[in-house]
C-alpha cells in the first residue's frame, strides 16, 4: 500500500469521519488516523441529545441538516425522534426560555411555547412546579456510543484507509502537501485536516498557531433500567439539563456540568459537587428519579472558541492544512459540517458558509498572531 | 461534612487494617474506610451471628478487629466510597474521597491514599451459568462463613484455585453434600507448586486435611476437567463436565446437582487505580491487570499506594506486610518518618515479604487467567448478565473492528450495567484474546464513578431549588 494520499484526516470522531467519507466520495484517496479507536472521544461519550431547543441560533440551519442525517442513519445509531420539552422553574427562567425559543423559532426550528399543564399532559411524571415550557416534536436522541461502529462501517464502504490506535506524532509542511509521522511511518498527503476535538488546543500550539480554544469537561450520568418515566427529551431553560430515557429503560442525565482535567492528561474527573447539582436539577424535573440507582458517571471534553462558533476552515499560517473543531452541538451538527468541510477541501462551493478560524488571527505583515 | 487526614486507606482487610495501624502509630492522622460493617475483608470476614466453634480464620479476624479498634486510626465502617478526585493544595496531592453511608454523603480529604480493595472473583461463562443455583465460589464462602447457609442440597464445586477445596470443606462442615469437585488444574500442576506451598507448612497441612476430608466423604474429584454446560428448566438440575486437553473436549459426563459453586480464581480490584489514572501492567501470575508498583508500594501516581491482593495477588499472609510497607512509604513521603529509620524498617520487611509471598503466588498461579476456557462456549451463551450480551454479539463486534475492551463496550453495551464490568470484563477480554488480539491492546474497562451503584436520592438528599447553583448559560 502506497503511503501517499490526497488527504490525511487526523482524528476519528464524527467530524473527521464525516469529512473523510465526503472526500472519498469526491474521488480522493483518504487516510484517517485515530489515536484511540473511532468515536471514543466526545463523539462517543456525549449524552446523544439531538435537540433543536438547545442549538445556537446561528447554527440552526446546520443543526436541521445534521438532524436529518442522523434520522437517515436510523437504527444503526439508535436514532429516536422522541419529541423534546424544555422547562422553566422560575419567572426569570421563563423569560430566558421565551426569548431564546422565539429566536430559534425565527431561525426555522419547529418549536412551540407551551403551558405547564400541556407539558405535564405530554409527560405526566414531570414535577408540578413548572412555570412555563416549550416543545419541539422533532427533538430526540441517538446512542452516541454507537458512533464508532457506525462510522467504521461507513468508512470501510467509502474506501477510506483507516488507522486506529495510531497517534499522529508529527505534522509537518512539505512541498505541495503535508507529511504526517505516525507509529514510525511517514504518510504524505496533498492536504490534511485536523479534526482532533479538544486536543486541537495542544496540537495547534505545537504547530505554532495556538488557537484560542477553551476546553469544557462535561459530565454525563446514567441510571440503571427504570420503569417508563419519560418519553421526551427533557431540558432546562438554561441548557443545564438534558435528560432522556432510552428504550432499554436507562435514564441519561447531562447538561454540561463541569468536571476537572485536561485532554492531555487523559480522561477528566467527575466532581462530586457539580454532579450533585446536575442530579438535583434532574430530580427536580422528574421527582421519581430519586429512586433510581446511578450506575455510571463520566466526562467528555468539549472544545469551545471565544465566540462559541465553530473553527472550520484553513489553518491560519499553513498551506494545505485545515482545521475543524469547536462546534457547539457538535453531535447533532457534526455529520453535516463534516460534509461541508469535505467540500471545502475538494475546492467545491459549500452549501452553507463555514467558519474560518482566521477571525481569531490578527495579520501583522508576514507574521501571524492570535487575538482573543 | 468534610474532614482532613494525612492518609486515607480504602479497605479494612488484612492489608488495609495493618496499614491503618502502622500509619496511626507513626503519628499520621489516618482514616480507614470499608463498606462492610466490620473489618476483616473477605478472608477474615466477621460472622453475621456469633458461631460457637472457633475457626482459625475467626480467631485471626478477631485479632485484626481488636488491633484496629485499639489503634488511633478512625475506622469508617459501612461507608461506600463512590468517587475519588485528585486535586492539589499547592504543596502536595489532595484526594477527595466521597463516601456514602448511614450518615449520608461525606467527603474525606487526604494527603495520601492507600488502596487495599482486595480482589473479585473471576468468571468464565458457561451455557446455563445464569440459572438460579449457580453462585460464585467467593460468594459461597461468604454465605457459608458469615451465615452458615448451604448453596443447595447436592452441590458441584467447580473451577480453579484454592477456593475449591475451601468451599467443599465449608459445605461438608455445614452438613451439606458435595456432589463433585471439578478442578481445571490437573494433579501435576498442584504437584509442581508443592515446593512453594511448603513455605507455609500450616496452610499446606490445612489444605491436605481438607483433601482427606473430601476423600473421607467420598466426594468424586475430577482434576483436569471443566464445566461445559449447566442444565435445568428453572434452576440447576445437572452439571455437564468434560476433560480438557490440547485437542479440546473429551466425552462429557453428567453430574446430578441442584447447585453449582463456580469460580476461576481472583482478579485484583483495580477500579480505584484506574479511576486515578495509575499505570497498569498485565501479569497473569499476579491475577491479570495490576497497577505498576515500585519496590515500596508506590503507584505511578504521586501519593497513591497499593497494598494487598488488589495490587497483585500475593495472598493473605503477604497482605499485612504490603500494607505495612505502603504505610511506611506514605509516612516517609509525607515527611513523617526519617530516612534512615524508613530504610531500616523497609529492608527488614522485604525479606519477610519474599517469604510470605511464596505460598500466595503459588495459589495465584494456579488460579491465573485461562482465556482459552471461553474458546468453545457457543454463541448463545450470555457473557454480560446485566445487559444480556452473548458471546456471539461480542465475537461479531470484534470481527467488525472492536479491538479494545472499551470499543467493545461502546459497540455492544457489554460492561455498561450495574456490575460495571466486574463480572463480564475478564470473559469478554478472553473472547477477544481468543481472536488473537494482544491483552495489552485489549486493555481494561475505563473506571467510572460511582465505584459501586448508588441511589440518586442518596446523592441529592433534601434540597431546595435555590440550593442548585445555576451558572450563567452559554450564549444562545
Amino acid at each position: 500500500m502506497s503511503q501517499d494520499f490526497d488527504c490525511a484526516v487526523v482524528g476519528g470522531g464524527i467530524m473527521g469521519a464525516a469529512t473523510a467519507i465526503r472526500l472519498a466520495e469526491g474521488g480522493m484517496k483518504v487516510l484517517l488516523c485515530e489515536a484511540q479507536q473511532l468515536g471514543m472521544g466526545a463523539s462517543g461519550v456525549n449524552a446523544g441529545t439531538l435537540s433543536l431547543q438547545i442549538k445556537r441560533v446561528a447554527l440552526m440551519p446546520y443543526a436541521l441538516k445534521g438532524h436529518a442525517i442522523w434520522a437517515e442513519a436510523g437504527d444503526a445509531v439508535g436514532f429516536k425522534e422522541s419529541g423534546g420539552i424544555t422547562l422553566a422553574f422560575t419567572q426569570h427562567e421563563a423569560e430566558i426560555l421565551e426569548e431564546r425559543m422565539t429566536a430559534r423559532i425565527n431561525a426555522g426550528a419547529p418549536i412551540e411555547l407551551i403551558s405547564s399543564e400541556r407539558a405535564r399532559q405530554l409527560e405526566p411524571h414531570l414535577t408540578a412546579r413548572i412555570v412555563s415550557a416549550s416543545y419541539c416534536h422533532a427533538d430526540g436522541y441517538a446512542n452516541s456510543s454507537l458512533t464508532g461502529s457506525y462510522y467504521r462501517r461507513k468508512l470501510a464502504n467509502a474506501g477510506v484507509h483507516v488507522l486506529e490506535h495510531t497517534t499522529a506524532d508529527e505534522i509537518e509542511p512539505m512541498d505541495n502537501g503535508i507529511a504526517i509521522t505516525a507509529a514510525g511511518t511517514v504518510y504524505t498527503a496533498r492536504r490534511a485536516l485536523l479534526a482532533t476535538g479538544a486536543w486541537t488546543k495542544e496540537i495547534s500550539a505545537r504547530l505554532g498557531v495556538p488557537l484560542p480554544i477553551r476546553v469544557r469537561i462535561n459530565t454525563v450520568s446514567v441510571t440503571e433500567r427504570m420503569p417508563k418515566l419519560a418519553k421526551n427529551v427533557i431540558g432546562h431553560a438554561t441548557g443545564l439539563l438534558t435528560l432522556k430515557q432510552s428504550t432499554n429503560g436507562t435514564v441519561l442525565i447531562g447538561g454540561g456540568w463541569q468536571g476537572v482535567g485536561t485532554p492531555e492528561a487523559g480522561r477528566g474527573q467527575v466532581v462530586a459537587e457539580t454532579l450533585t447539582s446536575n442530579l438535583r436539577l434532574a430530580q427536580y424535573a422528574l421527582p421519581e428519579l430519586a429512586d433510581a440507582r446511578i450506575v455510571r458517571c463520566w466526562t467528555g471534553f468539549e472544545a469551545n472558541s471565544p465566540d462559541f462558533l465553530p473553527m472550520a476552515g484553513r489553518m491560519p499560517g499553513w498551506e494545505n492544512l485545515f482545521v475543524l473543531c469547536c462546534v457547539r452541538g457538535g453531535y447533532t451538527i457534526g455529520p453535516y459540517i463534516g460534509r461541508l468541510m469535505g467540500d471545502l477541501i475538494l475546492d467545491r462551493e459549500t452549501e452553507l458558509p463555514l467558519f474560518d478560524p482566521i477571525r481569531f488571527v490578527e495579520q501583522h505583515d508576514s507574521s501571524t498572531t492570535l487575538s482573543r | 461534612m468534610a474532614s482532613s487526614f494525612d492518609v486515607a486507606i480504602l479497605g479494612a482487610g488484612p492489608a488495609g487494617a495493618e496499614a491503618a495501624g502502622v500509619a496511626a502509630q507513626l503519628g499520621l492522622s489516618t482514616v480507614v474506610i470499608d463498606e462492610a460493617s466490620a473489618a476483616g475483608g473477605q478472608v477474615y470476614r466477621a460472622p453475621a451471628a456469633r458461631v460457637p466453634e472457633g475457626d482459625a480464620h475467626h480467631a485471626e479476624g478477631d485479632a485484626l478487629r481488636a488491633k484496629l479498634a485499639q489503634s488511633a486510626a478512625v475506622f469508617r465502617a459501612g461507608e461506600r466510597v463512590w468517587n475519588i478526585a485528585r486535586t492539589s493544595d499547592g504543596v502536595g496531592a489532595l484526594y477527595d474521597v466521597a463516601t456514602i453511608g448511614a450518615r449520608g454523603l461525606e467527603t474525606a480529604q487526604a494527603r495520601s491514599l492507600i488502596v487495599a480493595t482486595g480482589a473479585t472473583e473471576r468468571f468464565y461463562p458457561r451455557p446455563g451459568w445464569t440459572l438460579p443455583g449457580v453462585i460464585g465460589l467467593a460468594a459461597a464462602t461468604i454465605l457459608l462463613k458469615s451465615s452458615k447457609v448451604l448453596p443447595g442440597s447436592r452441590v458441584v464445586v467447580a473451577g480453579a484455585g484454592p477456593l475449591l477445596s475451601l468451599v467443599a470443606h465449608l459445605i461438608i462442615e455445614a452438613g451439606g453434600q458435595v456432589a463433585a469437585l471439578v478442578d481445571v488444574s490437573p494433579l501435576h500442576e498442584w504437584i509442581r507448586l508443592s515446593p512453594r506451598m511448603a513455605a507455609r507448612p500450616d496452610l499446606l497441612a490445612r489444605g491436605m486435611a481438607w483433601q482427606f476430608e473430601i476423600a473421607r466423604h467420598r466426594v468424586p474429584v475430577y482434576r483436569g476437567y471443566d464445566v461445559t454446560r449447566v442444565l435445568g428448566a428453572n434452576s440447576v438440575e445437572a452439571v455437564e463436565i468434560a476433560r480438557l486437553d490440547k485437542e479440546g473436549r473429551h466425552r462429557p459426563l453428567m453430574l446430578e446437582a441442584d447447585a453449582l459453586c463456580l469460580g476461576y480464581g481472583l482478579t485484583p480490584a483495580t477500579e480505584v487505580y484506574r479511576l486515578l489514572g495509575a499505570r497498569h501492567a498485565y501479569i497473569p501470575e499476579r491475577g491479570g491487570w495490576i497497577p505498576e508498583l515500585d519496590d515500596a508500594q508506590r503507584t505511578s501516581v504521586p501519593f497513591l499506594y497499593g497494598a494487598g491482593d488488589g495490587a497483585g495477588l500475593l495472598g493473605a499472609a503477604a497482605a499485612p506486610l504490603t500494607g505495612t510497607a505502603a504505610a511506611l512509604t506514605a509516612a516517609a513521603d509525607l515527611g513523617a518518618l526519617e530516612d534512615h529509620r524508613y530504610r531500616e524498617k523497609a529492608n527488614e520487611l522485604r525479606g519477610r515479604l519474599a517469604k510470605a509471598s511464596r505460598f500466595g503466588t503459588a495459589m495465584a498461579s494456579i488460579a491465573r487467567p485461562r482465556p482459552a476456557l471461553v474458546k468453545h462456549i457457543d454463541d448463545s451463551t450470555i457473557v454480560c448478565r446485566c445487559e444480556d450480551i452473548t458471546a456471539g454479539e461480542i465475537r461479531r463486534a470484534v470481527n467488525e473492528g472492536a479491538e479494545n475492551i472499551n470499543a467493545l463496550k461502546f459497540a455492544t453495551r457489554c460492561g455498561m450495567g450495574p456490575c460495571g464490568g466486574r463480572v463480564c470484563g475478564e470473559a469478554a477480554a478472553s473472547l477477544m484474546q481468543c481472536h488473537g488480539i494482544d491483552r495489552t491492546r485489549i486493555g481494561q474497562f475505563t473506571a467510572r464513578p460511582p465505584l459501586r451503584p448508588i441511589s440518586l436520592g442518596d446523592v441529592t438528599r433534601n434540597f431546595e431549588y435555590s440550593d442548585i447553583p445555576l451558572p450563567e448559560p452559554a450564549p444562545a
